[in-house]
């Protein structure tokens, strides 16, 4: 029986960057790349961030996250194993938004290919994010369009 | 009536998530749209991309009842 290759997901839930590992980890492959983007307390406000709250269309993005792990796919074509999941809602700084898990045979197609996933699906996803303080809260600097993944540089 | 999706603060701006709008073409329901939602919501359109279907339109794009309308607007990158 074929393993599965992918793994998309968006959702409320508290993300398990162990258990994407260790889903990627497969019998051919000598590498197995973990990228986890976390909650922190700095911003472009003058205010200690404690929480970050995300919102999207559920459809939607996960739609644009499966166009970035087929691109991936056809510019390291030796990867095994991709994992991007994507955290909405509350998420408390130290705790992981979003996660992308690459395996590969070696080392240096995991790394491009969990680089390239995860740049891409912060300029091709529709993502908002909300920072919040003690006592208030804000939309994260809005600086760039979201564009389609094969408007990105190759 | 086609489906206009309002993402992010577009949402926020508008004070829904969603709205069914009849018009004719991608314009049309922004035009409408800024009508019912007021200038908060033009603001934000003005800096948004406008999806039909999760593909960038242009305002003269016709749009039928089965098809979707996002309001894209620009998110923090880095």
């Amino acid at each position: 029986m074929d393993e599965a290759s992918e793994w998309v997901a968006v959702s409320a839930q508290p993300l398990a960057p162990d258990e994407l590992a260790a889903w990627a980890t497969r019998r051919d492959c000598g590498a197995v790349v973990t990228f986890c983007g976390t909650a922190r307390t700095t911003s472009t406000f003058e205010h200690e961030i404690i929480e970050l709250d995300y919102e999207t269309d559920v459809d939607l993005a996960e739609s644009r996250i499966r166009a970035v792990t087929a691109r991936a796919r056809e510019r390291w074509p030796e990867v095994r194993a991709i994992a991007v999941h994507h955290r909405i809602g509350t998420v408390l700084v130290r705790e992981p938004a979003v996660v992308v898990v690459v395996s590969s045979p070696h080392r240096r197609e995991a790394f491009e290919a969990a680089q390239f996933c995860i740049d891409a699906v912060k300029r091709t996803v529709p993502m908002w994010k909300r920072e919040v303080w003690q006592g208030g809260s804000a939309w994260s600097e809005q600086s760039e369009d979201v564009v389609d993944v094969g408007d990105l540089a190759p | 009536m086609s489906r206009l999706l309002l993402l992010g603060p577009a949402r926020e701006a508008a004070g829904v998530r969603s709205a069914e709008i009849d018009a004719a073409s991608v314009g049309e329901v922004i035009a409408l749209a800024t009508v019912r939602f007021g200038k908060p919501f033009a603001e934000i359109v003005a800096i948004s991309r406008v999806w039909v279907n999760g593909v960038e339109a242009s305002p003269d794009q016709g749009v039928g009842p089965s098809d979707e309308i996002a309001v894209v607007p620009p998110v923090s990158g880095g």
